[in-house]
């Protein structure tokens, strides 16, 4: 490859502002699972069944939901760490199954993950500052601009090179090593960050220089966020859009002051109010969900929550509700037959003439 | 307070390998008959060391304790032989982070948790596996008869957890230590268990000390905090002291830190730098490195641990002065 056909240059923005930046549609991802021997019909975990969403440019979504729900899969179906069994996607206005060649890997260049262990994603045998060189160097920067930009990295990420730069992974903290790999993923400029429990393992007095920070460079490049975690606070603190998870499904998404002020979906409800209290004279009196998640296997008929949903009706068994904007806030999103006037469901809403 | 149950008093754990690391520093602990104490703490800063010395359960080798430990009036550095296998698990009693330390995948939860009851009482099989199956009842396992005979990775995590939890009960253990038994699960099953601690805690009124990262998970369980701090409790108080008026640097910036509701849209509040290496701890106090308020004393000189009643602290310069305990 010569020089002049790599371009470090951040990939262009094309559908303009009110362009989201990414667009899923209905993607689908089962795994097979191993059976008993003389089982005869093969069992799927639907790990991602149907999840459709997209992301405005420069904002936030976070994605919340119990263990199992399909979380990561959905982060890694959108990186294409793996295929997906069907859906599509939208980056920028543009297909990305239509990307070919020199497309995709540009595709792959705008979006950049990072992930919850620190330790497992860092080359044990590279510095830190060949670390984040690497990747643009496989790309084609000459070593010398790779490394430069590295060292401007590290810098903009807390890390004083000239402390930092030659030191491995193992000579760093935990939150320090995160920060490797938040300059790491910049190294590409990237349009789309995924950050999958990215802060989960830091500890509470680190976390929060680490959310500073992921803060600050969103606004510094313009950066869009797909922010995963099980911690319901931090969500609320970082995102701007949120999207619940259940069982492999969309359950509701919307703004982030809707979500965590006006939650419409009984799952969410029930999820927001698990948080503990912090009023020691006022703690939790009741646990706002009995039992585990069901098993992904054999996910219950019609909504999927209906086995633990307080306001469950035999309809809630019988078809599975939609995902629906609500009355007057249509970016607001909840599938749950009390939000459809036309369900059936006696408790549901009526109807709300515009 | 009449005798506690449990006194640590100037206890030090330190590991002898290539390097000596200093896990533990003069920890000094109290805990009363019938008290929930929440030992918060960062990752490293000792907490599961705490109670693993308080099970005996490091190599004597490679270990070197120092200190005293009282459990019930027994000196539990001491014990030996059968003396000590009664206190494990009679006395006292732990539940994990990971249910997998405690039980063995190859018999059943059942045959596990009768097992747990004929060691430590001359109980006949009959009498004991009712008493398991009761056991099982009461940690809230649905359908607890049949999954009796189920073995350990036929549950889902939260079952296991309560699984577990009825093990380490299957005693009567006057103190229960509980090492972040919620962390690995979800928010909507932690609260399940937290809840479930508690209860357990009122019906059976055992102590527990429970340790975590979490200080909402602390407060929905523990009567009374203890910060810990690279090896050392820096601060202890009631929970409603501690999160309403800390005085120790630390714990106000933890709680500072925390991300709460109040913050969004404005920059958190972080405590700058990382907890420091135990292997080479700075010669002062161990947060000076990272305290906004050290001066050239707590750079030189270890701050020592003062309490008044029911508070302690371990500060030159706390935001607010002990005596002025409310
Ligand atoms: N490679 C795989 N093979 C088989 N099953 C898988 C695979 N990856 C994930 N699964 C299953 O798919 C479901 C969704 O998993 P996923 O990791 O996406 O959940 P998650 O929401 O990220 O959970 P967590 O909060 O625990 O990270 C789970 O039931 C999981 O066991
Ligand atoms: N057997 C051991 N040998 C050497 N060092 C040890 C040993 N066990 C623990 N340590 C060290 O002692 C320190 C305290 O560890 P401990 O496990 O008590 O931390 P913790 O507070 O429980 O943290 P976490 O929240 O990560 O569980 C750590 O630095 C750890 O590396
Ligand atoms: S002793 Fe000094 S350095 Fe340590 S916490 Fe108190 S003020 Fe800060
Ligand atoms: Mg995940
Ligand atoms: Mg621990």
């Amino acid at each position: 490859m010569n020089t002049t056909s790599y371009s470090q240059a951040p990939v262009q923005d094309r559908g303009g502002p009110a362009q989201p930046l990414l667009v899923v549609r209905n993607l689908k991802k089962y795994f097979a699972v191993r059976g008993q021997p003389l089982e005869k019909s093969k069992k799927f975990v639907h790990a991602v069944d149907g999840v459709s969403f997209s992301v405005p440019k420069g904002k936030t979504l976070g994605i919340v939901g119990e263990s199992g729900c399909g979380k990561s899969t959905t982060a890694r179906l959108i990186a294409r760490l793996m295929a997906a069994d069907s859906g599509n996607m939208v980056f920028d206005g543009e297909g990305v199954d239509e990307f070919g060649g020199i497309r995709l890997k540009e595709f792959r260049r705008s979006l950049q993950m990072v992930f919850q262990d620190s330790f497992a994603s860092l080359n044990p045998r590279l510095t830190i500052a060949e670390t984040i060189a690497y990747g643009p160097r496989v790309h084609g920067m000459p070593a010398a601009e790779a490394m430069r930009q590295a060292h401007a990295l590290l810098a903009r990420v807390g890390l004083e090179p000239a402390q930092f730069a030659s030191r491995y992974p193992h000579e760093l903290s935990g939150g320090q090593r995160q920060r490797v790999n938040i300059a790491r993923a910049l190294a590409f400029d990237p349009r789309l960050v995924i950050l999958d429990e990215a802060v989960a393992a830091l500890d509470k007095s680190v976390q929060a220089q680490v959310l500073n920070l992921l803060q600050e460079l969103k606004a510094e490049r313009q950066l869009t966020y797909l922010f995963i975690s099980h911690d319901l606070h931090v969500v609320h603190y970082i995102s701007d859009y949120v999207m619940v998870m259940y069982l492999g499904q969309v359950v509701e998404t919307g703004p982030v002051e809707r979500i965590y002020g006006q939650a419409a979906h009984p799952y969410t409800r029930a999820l927001l109010s698990a948080v503990p209290s912090m009023d020691p004279d006022n703690r939790t009196q009741a646990s706002p969900l009995a039992g585990d998640p069901p098993n992904p296997i054999n996910p219950p008929s019609g909504c999927r929550f209906h086995d633990r949903c307080p306001h469950a009706h035999p309809v809630c068994a019988a078809k599975a509700p939609l995902l629906i904007g609500l009355p007057g806030e249509p970016a607001h999103q909840a599938a749950c037959h009390l939000n459809d006037p036309t369900s059936g469901h006696p408790a549901a809403l009526t109807e709300v003439q515009p | 307070m009449t005798t506690p149950l449990v006194s640590l008093q100037d206890l030090s754990v330190q590991f002898c390998g290539s390097r000596t690391a200093s896990a533990l520093n003069e920890v000094n602990i109290e805990l009363g008959a019938g008290e929930v104490l929440g030992l918060l703490g960062e990752s490293g800063s000792g907490k599961s060391v705490t109670l693993r010395t308080l099970l005996r359960l490091h190599p004597e080798r490679t270990t070197k304790i120092q200190g005293k430990m009282l459990v019930d009036g027994q000196d539990v550095l001491a014990l030996k032989g059968r003396a000590l296998d009664l206190y494990r698990g009679g006395t006292v009693s732990m539940v994990f982070q990971e249910p997998g330390l405690a039980f063995d995948p190859v018999y059943t939860i059942g045959q596990q948790v009768t097992e747990a009851i004929r060691a430590h009482a001359a109980v006949d099989e009959q009498a004991a596996r009712a008493q398991a199956l009761q056991m099982l009842e009461r940690v809230q396992i649905p359908q607890a008869k049949r999954r009796f005979d189920a073995y350990p990775h036929e549950l889902s995590g939260g079952m296991r957890q309560r699984a577990m939890i009825a093990l380490a009960l299957a005693c009567q253990p006057k103190l229960l230590l509980a090492d972040e038994p919620t962390t690995a699960l979800d928010a909507t099953v932690q609260i399940q268990i937290l809840l479930l601690l508690r209860q357990l805690q009122r019906e059976t009124g055992m102590s527990v000390i429970f340790v975590t990262h979490d200080i909402a998970a602390a407060v929905e369980v523990a009567d009374r905090i203890a910060v810990m701090y690279a090896g050392r409790i820096v601060e202890q108080g009631p929970v409603s002291q501690i999160v309403r008026a800390p005085r120790h640097p630390y714990t106000a910036g933890l709680l500072a830190a925390t991300v709460g509701t109040e913050n969004r849209g404005q920059p958190l509040l972080a405590v700058p730098g990382a907890p420091p290496n135990l292997a080479a701890l700075p010669p002062g106090c161990s947060f000076a490195p990272r305290c906004v308020h050290a001066s050239e004393q707590c750079r030189c000189e270890v701050p020592p641990l003062q309490s008044v009643g029911t508070q302690a602290l371990a500060c030159w310069h706390p935001l607010m002065p002990l005596a002025e305990a409310a």
